[in-house]
């Protein structure tokens, strides 16, 4: 556009006085806008209770998770805190506990079982099936072999020593209980749990 | 007004307007850390990164229980450790967390340039809102307490929210939920203040008679306050100002400067107004366009020649 120096210094000077309006408080600098918090993240996510996974504590955790459960919407757990009604923890965390979500996305998770084979060297992904068959076979092999009905002093104690079973602490009451039942029934003595620790 | 106005605000950045101030009944909410009780496990640390989805590059070791080195971006509250001997010479480890303090006279607003960058609500929180930010960082200058950070990646400045996300929907803070001995505490000013009295009181039957409540009336108070078993010496835990003082670089910018600048601009406006009423235009005269008119001719036949 051609313009005269004339009317290059008339447009400079009308922006700068409209810019020095706007310092001033006219104008639109001094328009209300909205001051906006972040929005709330879990407003209508899916709130579900549970036991922390880490240590024998086992402080109450309150898991949420994106979508209401719609037969078309996939659940993704986007955000762990305390339960603040659980009595053991109520509320609060530890750092670890805290930082539970990236456990639970964390790409070195476990997410099936692994199986070395005796001499093997390397650990390769099994089915649960697999797993399970396996242990059961296991279990009932040595349990055949080292039953024992009667001590030496011939008092029946029908008791099995030479498997243990080890349980995790992230366990509600009644799954304690039915643990405890599973394991007594095969005889087995040695058994401990991490909520002992 | 299409804007949504989701919480009350009472101050705004580099604003002149006046922010709607009739819903004044709105109690001021405060973070109380109780220093005496903390055990510096960085529950706090983790439950705010988690809930602000904050992940900071992993760093090194740099020699202190401080991880990371300092505040960031991505690093909006941070545990300090600190070794002091006392008189006794019995070591005192003084673990602090730091991060925003919430300032009733904030020095980051006041030096901000941007309008509607950082706003103050009527709970009393200090908030950043990130789209308008310029990336200046005069609110690091502006700070007290050394607080803000400058993200490279994106020029926007950073700082602890008191997760005004949650206090709007009536939760605490994410740090104050986690806290597992209940050093953080979270509630309505009053509230806070009649609790840090009892604590100090406690701390005080205990041998620690400098016991005091951190809530530095140099910035107005604040709305995350400490109760220190040394609250003489403020400077002991990682270097809490003892005296938090705004700039006077950015006072004398802000509060003289600008003022006098705008005063300036209005009187040149006035007086060239009057001006043109009173003298009027300048007028050009025959003889001096027949003046222009030989020197511009003199000038061009120089050239030519």
């Amino acid at each position: 556009m051609p313009m005269t120096r004339r009317e290059f210094i008339k447009f400079t000077g009308l922006g700068l006085a409209a810019s020095s309006l706007g310092v001033l408080g006219f104008g639109a600098s001094g328009v209300a806008q909205a001051a906006a918090v972040r929005p709330f993240k879990l407003t209508r996510a899916t709130e579900t209770r549970n036991t922390c996974t880490y240590c024998s504590v086992a402080c109450g955790i309150l898991i949420y998770s994106m979508g209401d459960r719609a037969k078309n919407a996939r659940s993704n757990i986007i955000h762990i805190e305390g339960d603040p009604d659980h009595p053991v923890n109520r509320g609060t965390l530890c750092p670890k506990g805290s930082a539970l979500l990236d456990i639970v996305h964390a790409p070195t998770r476990l997410r099936t079982p692994r199986y070395r084979q005796p001499g093997g060297t390397e650990f390769k992904d099994v089915s649960w099936d697999f797993a399970l068959d396996r242990i059961a076979r296991l279990m009932k092999e040595d349990r055949d072999q080292h039953f024992m009905t009667k001590n030496t002093a011939g008092t029946t104690v029908n008791r099995w020593t030479s498997t243990g079973m080890l349980a995790a602490s992230a366990a509600s009451s009644e799954t304690a209980y039915l643990t405890w039942k599973v394991v007594r029934s095969l005889g087995m003595v040695v058994f401990d749990n991490q909520a002992r620790v | 007004m299409s804007d949504l106005q989701s919480q009350d605000y009472v101050r705004r950045s580099a604003s002149t307007m006046t922010p709607p101030s009739a819903r004044s009944h709105e109690d001021q909410v405060a973070k109380l850390i109780d220093v005496s009780r903390c055990i510096g496990c960085k529950a706090c640390q983790s439950a705010c990164m988690e809930w602000n989805n904050l992940r900071p590059e992993i760093g090194h070791f740099e020699g202190s229980y401080e991880n990371p080195a300092d505040l960031g971006p991505s690093v909006w509250t941070l545990m300090k450790f600190a070794e002091y001997e006392n008189e006794q010479g019995n070591l005192e480890w003084l673990i602090r967390k730091d991060g925003c303090m919430h300032c009733e006279d904030p020095g980051c607003l006041k030096a901000c340039p941007a309008p509607g960058a950082i706003v103050q609500y009527a709970n009393g929180i200090v908030d950043f809102i990130s789209d308008k930010c310029i990336g200046c960082g005069y609110c690091v200058k502006g700070c007290p307490f050394d607080i803000p950070r400058i993200n490279k990646k994106d020029h926007k400045s950073y700082k602890c929210t008191l997760c005004s996300d949650r206090v709007s929907v009536g939760l605490e803070p994410a740090c104050v939920k986690a806290c597992p001995t209940g050093a953080i505490m979270f509630g309505s000013k009053t509230d806070m203040k009649d609790w840090a009295g009892e604590r100090i009181e406690d701390l005080k039957s205990r041998g620690f008679d400098k016991a005091g409540l951190y809530d530095p009336q140099e910035v107005g108070g604040t709305h995350v306050m400490y109760v220190l078993h040394h609250a003489d010496k403020p400077s002991l835990y990682s270097g809490l100002p003892d005296k938090p003082q705004i700039s006077p670089v950015v006072m004398a910018w802000k509060g003289v400067i600008k003022p006098l600048a705008l005063i300036g601009i209005a009187l040149a406006a006035l007086s060239g107004f009057f001006h043109w009423v009173t003298a009027g235009p300048n007028e050009v005269t025959d003889e001096d366009e027949a003046q222009g008119e030989r020197v511009l001719r003199e000038a061009e036949s120089e050239k030519s020649s």
